[in-house]
């Protein structure tokens, strides 16, 4: 091998080896917006999973416990959450996800969902702590905000 | 070689005819609703355990929206695009319709003029109630607002756009029986009938038909995109009341909630009262256990 050929070879590798680092580096953005949102739902469900197993009978209701985590749950919803949501991170686009296209393409919509969700969460704060009448009436609304944002943008398990 | 011929020209007549013959409409005698009165309080519960809204309400309708029923959602399948027409009671709707009109459609799958409806209307389902139920749901829809919106014909190609051979689907797989013999009884009314369950969870043969030997064993979404879950003991773990709680609020064991088409179930049946949702999770854990798929090859 020349040296001409070598170095024409060395330079081919490092640019290679660096459109592959800037492709990997760009897949790690997506996915880690994406796992921030996963981790984020789960966050939801862990305190919502308390709420309801309460309201359900399951285990003795506790206001002080159900106040604290539906504080919680108002506190998740009001994070800011831009930075979860960017584009290129639909189900079309990367694997792993449900999260459809048309989040990005009704983005007032998606808002107004997740501002619906805020107020839900917001009345359940007002109510877990009160009673358990008044933490199982809040349980249904707030399960409609979750599936209403569910249903529309979200896509069937395969 | 004439007679040959003649002869083929006999067979093709002979079975034109028969054809024919065997794939004509054949409704309901009006006697069977004469005298019937219907009553709008149990009319309501047919409606909300039928889950008209659920298709025949705009997208996205909520609350009060959720009682025009104008029509218009989509409905995706291997056949072509299906669109939920207006049933209001308004001209372009239901508007005028008798009780036979209605139990001729919702019992049988045939219009007033005599054709022959598509089975994602889900008569094949609704065909296990009573004339009474007709009339009850009758005089409810009637009391709902009128939409004049106009009904969009569907997206069905050949030869699927030929409503005639619906006929023969008809006689082979429309069946007034009930799938699971020893069901408790509420909970199947609820769950073969009204609720029509088994229209999206049970798997379908090539020309659509529910392959009931798999009742409830979950399919493809007809979308073509995803899986709808099998929800018999085969698979579903969930307690009784988990599978109630999930009807009323939408929450999973899980705490995740409901989406798609099940978060617009989810809707209707969240308006029953509590002693139907008991009556669904019953039915749901007395049926036999449907093995999971097998992965396709």
């Amino acid at each position: 091998m020349s040296k001409k050929t070598t170095i024409t070879a060395v330079i081919l590798g490092l640019a290679l080896t660096g459109a592959a680092m800037a492709e990997s580096h760009m897949d790690k953005a997506l996915k880690d917006a994406k796992d921030a949102r996963e981790a984020h739902m789960e966050l939801y469900s862990f305190n919502l999973s308390l709420l309801g197993r309460m309201a359900k009978g399951e285990m003795p209701y506790d206001a002080d416990a159900a106040g604290k985590a539906a504080a919680n749950l108002a506190t998740l919803t009001a994070m800011d959450q831009a930075r979860y949501w960017i584009e290129g991170t639909d189900e079309m686009s990367i694997d792993e996800t449900r999260a459809k296209p048309e989040i990005w393409e009704n983005m007032a919509d998606f808002q107004a969902k997740g501002t619906a969700l805020v107020d839900a969460t917001q009345t359940m704060e007002g109510a877990a702590g009160q009673s358990l009448e008044a933490l199982q009436g809040a349980m249904g609304p707030l399960g409609g905000a979750c599936g209403a944002c569910h249903k529309a943008y979200r896509a069937p398990k395969t | 070689m004439r007679k040959i011929l003649l002869s083929f020209v006999v067979l093709a007549l002979v079975a034109g005819i028969s054809g024919w013959v065997f794939s004509a409409p054949r409704p309901l005698n009006q006697v069977v609703f004469s005298g019937l009165e219907g009553d709008a309080a149990r009319g309501r519960h047919l409606f909300d355990a039928g889950g008209c809204a659920a298709c025949h309400a705009p997208e996205g309708a909520k609350d009060d929206a959720r009682l025009i029923l104008s029509g218009g959602r989509a409905f995706a399948s291997p056949f072509g695009t299906f669109y939920a027409p207006n049933i209001s009671p308004h001209a372009e709707g239901i508007g005028g319709w008798s009780v036979t009109d209605l139990g001729n459609a919702m019992l049988r799958g045939i219009s007033p003029e005599g054709a022959h409806y598509y089975p994602a209307f889900p008569y094949a389902s609704y065909i296990r109630l009573a004339p009474q139920d007709i009339a009850d749901l009758k005089v409810y829809l009637d009391s709902l607002p009128k939409s004049a919106v106009a009904s969009r014909g569907h997206d069905v190609g050949f030869p699927f756009n030929i409503r005639r051979g619906l006929g023969l689907w008809k006689r082979l797989y429309l069946r007034d029986a009930w799938v699971q013999d020893n069901a408790p009884e509420q909970g199947r009314r609820l769950v073969e009938a009204l609720g029509h369950c088994g229209e999206c969870h049970t798997p379908r043969g090539r020309f659509g038909n529910l392959l009931t030997d798999r009742w409830l064993g979950g399919a493809p979404d007809p979308s073509g995109k995803g899986q709808i879950p099998n929800i018999t003991p085969g698979t579903l773990t969930w307690s009784e009341a988990d599978l109630a709680y999930f009807f009323e609020s939408g929450f999973t064991p899980d705490y995740d909630s409901a989406g798609g088409h099940m978060a617009d179930v989810i809707e209707n049946l969240k308006r029953l009262p509590p002693e139907d949702r008991a009556a669904i999770a019953a039915y749901l854990k007395s049926i036999p256990a449907v093995a999971p798929a097998t992965p396709a090859e």
